[in-house]
């Protein structure tokens, strides 16, 4: 009987202490799934007020598909390159590592530049988030991409200290992994963003 | 830098809130002095605060949840002496604004800030022991959760003395909550109260789902889960469904309020209708939260008490599953009234009074545990059994509110409340009791005093009918929810037998705290040396009471769904097995409480337009988050050695307790 | 419990049973809605009784006899499954269910608020605003206009649009029936007809703000005469509601008097919607305009 207990236990610890890390990135997945449930009704709201432009400017007026297919760009292009980033990890590369993550944090400030870029000119238009609940829903959907966005590089720009600092271990290796995450679903909302706010909003 | 706070935020010409402050300030100032006085800071801080220790933070919750109730309860009592003072014209004691503020803060506490925590809090304790892991999959993040909690708690006891608390009802429907109809920061308090505890239950959810999915001990398969942790999973992944949605709603109130924006608006193409579908797209699957882990509560007390396992666990699992899905098709029957067509009125009906088969079928389970079996009348029991009947008629008038036909002349009427009621006291609430009741030697190793457990279910149990059954009635004659005054001299016997039923509810919350003191007072008597004072029958009986800060000497390995009765049966002691191994053990971490300590401020600063410390509290948060992130020294091992010591000691306690 | 006890009990409540129908507001209607609702309620409520009655009796009487001292009780500690009984317990819940949801499907469309009520007699038209904190009840087809107090005649079916230029009200007379939301740039739909004159106690449901309890109007159900009589009063009234009148009557005001208007601007509700046309420019309020009933409207109302 004790011979039995003592080697389960055993393989039990020795199962947690490997699952650690697979745990955290199952678990943030999980997280993301609740993002996701934001953004859907974010989307949502946006479907319901699209039309309720109050008199104002609709996204025919607004949008310039020019100016947002470089910015979709930007964003496409540091995904690719945060895969980069994660394959060099995985070969255990620092310094090609961090210079892809670093490739990839001027990718995504370009992105969040032209972003605030934007916003500024539709303000200035008199095409402000207060002017109707069609712009409410706008700013309010693309704006909280805008914010996940801003806080990926603030992560981005921990990590890539912490892969200096601390090298490549499992703890950093298991953050990459779930930033990486994060940041191709974030590719994959602005997705949508641009099909369905954009392009549904110009055609 | 000060934004919209003065002096003139301070409710000093209502009487009521001064005194009320007075009395708070010298009870939290003698908490402080006791602290001190006994030099306990450092033990608050190292053994509680910063405790990543599920069974602590589980402990804590309830804690919070109690203090809550009081404050929740003092609100009931002064509705109901308000409504029975000014049924005859007058204006009673309460003018509308600070009645309106009470409604609304009761039914905000109630269900934010006692019955989720206090089910959280369970959760907490319970489900690691139950599926024997050594502590929930994220420690960090719980405390993290914990702590949220109680600051968007402490923003609502904030309001009480700066500023007021919102005035629109607990679900704040647009246009009424938009600054337009309320240009008071009330609003925003319960915007910031309900984003902090948001937040924290959600995170919550994400590591309950987690903690079930992968920390469990080896042989315990899904479906040698005790019912308790099925219904624990189920609200967790309710939790992680619904949360995020109550997020985005809030947020786009407040965007509405602060940047000036018309999402629900009148005006400029706002929506309010938008808002109300949202709202119960988490409020519904909310009650369902709440209500699930209750009768995970009745089925763990039922079956000990009956001395059986329970009748038809997988029934129990099935019926717990389908209302878990069905409860995201039903949100509609909130709003019947709002024109949708009938089609649409029909499928949410049908929708809604399907979720009474499974939870029939769940009442004839518990029934059936009970047939043929040797049943002690333990306080948990009585509260139990005071559930079954109770419940019954609860589930009958929300059928009945269910039917849209019935529903058009009973919305918002005493009739709804009392029926959320009758599901929320006689399920939620008697299923939090009876866990405290069941569980409380398993945290604190001695029972509590049956004697005031009994007489606090007997005051509930009858203050619930009495406060309860004439609110049916006065809904079948016409009155509305949330009046202030009215003319209507044959409301009055009703409304004075309610006010009534307060008062013996209020009883028995007193002799709740009662039965605390005289249990601590006579806990050398009442000490639990077996670890299983009932004949549990479930893992976390398996350990002992108090459990040890690593839940078990060894990591149990389970056979069977009753694997602890099964080991008694058997004769099989798994905790003497030696040797003992070292543990791995998650460090403690006032991360968790300076974030969450930084939230409150940010938030509290947003409310009253205090920019900068509102960016004081923001960087705070990220800064601390950051900083813990460069800390890899988060775990360590317990030596086998220690193990050993603490077992020797448990053994020894059990033989002098025997003697 | 003994044949006297059951006597004695069935003294104290019998009364109390067969005066409930009269005392209890809905249990006792004046509306052909409100009677198929009252019909309903104990319908559902009768079913689910037959089955609610024996779970709570079956609760209190096997805690009572399975009772750990009842040594002579049979005790069974390892039973835990019988399929006959899961059948029973999943069968009587899914039948009850089956037969209300059929109900449900059929009164739901049956007792759809939207649907015109077919009667022989001419229908009255009557447009609702809900406003901060008042009922204004305009009747199209007489030009008149009423604050807090509703005439209608009996037997004809009444047709409410109705709309808020503020809050979201629910507009409710228990006593006739059916409730509806009131919201502001919707129009919702009701139809009521009152079988037996008498006053009956109107009131707003949804909760609105510090005013909501005054928000309360006796409905007068009368015989075709007495209408007729006071809509002549009605129109004898020098009150006019125009667009300045209604100006001054939007702001927020608690408890106000019934008031009859004479005349009314007959595009008054269509202008109340069209003012929150989400598609269209329209006004916007400001903080203190409609919360303190002090300051004066903001609202320009010929923009439209």
């Amino acid at each position: 009987m004790i011979a039995v207990t003592s080697t389960h236990m055993n393989e039990a610890q020795h199962h947690h202490a490997h699952d650690d890390g697979k745990k955290t990135i199952v678990g943030f997945w999980l997280y993301l799934m609740t993002d996701c449930l934001i953004f859907a009704s974010l989307f949502a709201t946006y479907g319901v007020l699209a039309h309720a432009t109050a008199g104002g400017p609709g996204g025919r007026d607004l949008f310039d598909l020019g100016y947002v297919g470089f910015e979709t760009l930007f964003l496409l292009l540091s995904s690719f390159t945060f895969g980069l980033a994660v394959i060099s990890a995985h070969k255990n590369k620092k310094g090609s590592a961090i210079l892809w993550l670093g490739v990839t944090f001027v990718f995504g400030l370009s992105f969040i530049g032209m972003e605030i870029d934007e916003f500024t000119h539709l303000i200035a238009e008199n095409a402000g988030p207060g002017r109707s609940a069609f712009l409410s829903s706008y700013f309010g959907l693309v704006g909280t991409h805008g914010l996940h966005v801003t806080v990926g590089l603030l992560w981005l720009a921990v990590m890539i200290h912490q892969v200096s600092h601390f090298g490549l271990n499992a703890v950093t290796q298991r953050r990459l992994a779930c930033l990486s995450l994060f940041w191709h679903f974030l590719d994959l909302v602005w997705v949508c963003v641009f099909s369905i706010v954009y392009l549904g909003g110009v055609l | 830098m000060l934004g919209k706070l003065s002096i003139e935020a301070l409710p000093l010409d209502q009487p009521i809130v001064v005194w009320t402050f007075v009395v708070v300030a010298i009870l939290g100032l003698a908490v402080l002095g006791l602290v001190s006085y006994f030099g306990k800071w450092k033990y608050l801080w190292t053994d509680w605060i910063t405790s990543v220790d599920h069974k602590r933070i589980g402990i804590m919750y309830i804690l919070f949840a109690i203090v809550m109730l009081l404050r929740g309860f003092a609100d009931a009592l002064m509705m109901r002496l308000q409504q029975a003072l000014a049924a005859t014209g007058g204006a009673g004691y309460l003018p509308p604004h600070h009645y309106d503020q009470i409604f609304t803060a009761h039914g905000v506490i109630m269900i934010f800030f006692v019955a989720t925590p206090f089910i959280l809090g369970l959760m907490n304790f319970v489900v690691p022991l139950q599926i024997g892991a050594r502590d929930v999959a994220y420690p960090f993040l719980n405390s993290f959760s914990f702590w949220l909690t109680v600051m968007g708690g402490a923003l609502v006891m904030l309001s009480l003395f700066i500023g007021d608390f919102a005035a629109v009802g607990w679900v704040a429907y647009p246009p009424l909550s938009e600054l337009g109809y309320s240009p008071t920061v009330g609003v925003d308090y319960f915007i910031w109260a309900l984003q902090l505890s948001g937040l924290g239950t959600l995170i919550s959810g994400i590591n309950f789902i987690m903690t079930i999915l992968k920390m469990r001990a080896p042989g315990v398969t899904l479906m040698r889960m005790p019912v308790f942790t099925w219904t624990a999973l189920i609200t967790n992944i309710l939790i992680v469904a619904i949360f995020p949605v109550l997020t985005a709603t809030l947020a786009l109130l407040s965007a509405d309020r602060m940047l000036g924006m018309h999402f629900f608006t009148n005006e400029l193409g706002g929506n309010a209708m938008m808002y109300i579908n949202l709202i119960w797209v988490w409020g519904h699957p909310e009650v369902y939260v709440l209500v699930l882990p209750a009768f995970g509560v009745y089925s763990e007390v039922v079956s000990t008490f009956s001395g059986k396992p329970l009748f038809g666990y997988k029934g129990m699992v099935y019926a717990t599953c389908s209302i878990g899905v069905l409860s995201f098709f039903v949100w509609l029957h909130h709003f019947f009234t709002m024109g949708s067509g009938a089609n649409v009125n029909a499928f949410f009906g049908i929708m809604t009074s399907l979720i009474s088969i499974p939870t029939g079928v769940k009442l004839f389970n518990w029934l059936f545990t009970m047939y043929r079996g040797r049943i002690r009348f333990h306080s948990s029991m009585l509260w139990s059994i005071g559930f079954m009947t109770t419940f019954a008629f609860g589930g009958m008038t929300g059928v009945m509110l269910a039917i849209p036909g019935v529903d058009f002349v009973v919305h918002n009427s005493l009739f709804l409340v009392a029926h959320f009621h009758n599901v929320i006291i006689g399920g939620v609430v008697f299923g939090l009791f009876a866990g405290m009741n069941f569980w409380f030697p398993k945290a604190f190793g001695f029972t509590l005093n049956e004697t005031w457990g009994k007489i606090a279910f007997w005051f509930w149990f009858i203050g619930y009918w009495l406060a309860w059954t004439p609110m049916y009635v006065l809904g079948f004659k016409g009155m509305t929810r949330r009046l202030n005054h009215f003319n209507q001299p044959d409301w009055v016997p009703y409304l004075n037998v309610a006010f009534l039923g307060a008062v013996l509810i209020g009883i028995g919350t007193v002799a709740i705290l009662i039965q605390f003191a005289v249990s601590i007072r006579n806990r050398k008597v009442s000490a639990d040396r077996t670890g299983d004072p009932w004949g549990g029958r479930s893992l976390e009986w398996a350990t002992h009471s108090p459990v040890p800060f690593y839940n078990f000497a060894h990591t149990p390995v389970v056979t069977s769904l009753e694997q602890h009765w099964d080991d008694k049966i058997a004769g099989r002691d798994p905790n003497a097995v030696r040797p003992y191994e070292d543990i791995h053990m998650p460090r403690n971490t006032g991360a968790g409480f300076v974030i969450a300590a930084f939230g409150f401020i940010m938030c509290f600063a947003i409310i009253w337009h205090m920019w900068p410390i509102a960016v004081v509290g923001l960087v705070g948060m990220i800064i601390t988050f950051i900083v813990r992130t460069y800390n890899m020294d988060t775990d360590y091992y317990v030596p086998a050695a220690e193990v050993e010591r603490t077992e020797d000691q448990y053994a020894r306690a059990a033989i002098k307790g025997a003697v | 419990m003994s044949y006297r006890k059951v006597k004695y009990l069935l003294w104290a409540i019998g009364p109390i049973l067969l005066s409930g129908c009269s005392d209890i507001e809905l249990l006792n209607p004046k509306g052909s809605i409100g009677e198929q609702e009252k019909y309903l309620i104990l319908l559902s409520m009768g079913i689910m009784l037959c089955v609610v009655i024996p779970v709570v009796s079956l609760s209190v009487f096997f805690a009572w006899h399975y009772r750990a001292t009842n040594t002579k009780a049979h005790h069974d500690p390892t039973w835990h499954h019988s399929t006959a009984i899961e059948i029973v317990v999943w069968g009587i819940p899914i039948m009850v269910v089956s037969f209300l949801g059929w109900k449900i499907w059929h009164t739901t469309h049956e007792l759809d608020p939207y649907k015109e009520i077919s009667s022989a007699t001419p229908a009255v038209e009557v447009d609702v605003v809900a406003l901060n904190w008042k009922w204004l009840f305009i009747y199209p087809q007489y030009g008149v206009a009423t604050i807090n107090v509703l005439d209608i005649p009996v037997n004809r079916p009444i047709n409410f649009r109705l709309t808020s230029d503020s809050n979201m009200n629910s507009f409710f007379i228990p006593q006739l029936g059916s409730q509806i939301y009131a919201m502001a740039g919707m129009e919702t739909r009701l139809h009521l007809m009152g079988t037996e004159t008498g006053t009956y106690l109107g009131r707003s449901t949804a909760f609105s703000g510090p005013g909501f309890s005054g928000m309360h109007f006796p409905a007068h159900v009368q015989t075709e005469e007495q209408f007729n009589e006071w809509i002549k009063a009605a129109r004898a009234s020098r009150d006019v509601l125009d667009d300045s009148a209604y100006l001054q009557l939007r702001k927020d005001s608690e408890d106000n008097p019934e008031t009859i208007y004479g005349s009314v601007k007959p595009t008054l509700f269509q202008q109340v919607t069209a003012e929150y046309d989400c598609t269209k420019k329209n006004s916007l309020r400001h903080d203190g305009d409609l919360f303190h009933c002090t300051q004066p409207g903001s609202v320009v109302m010929e923009n439209h």
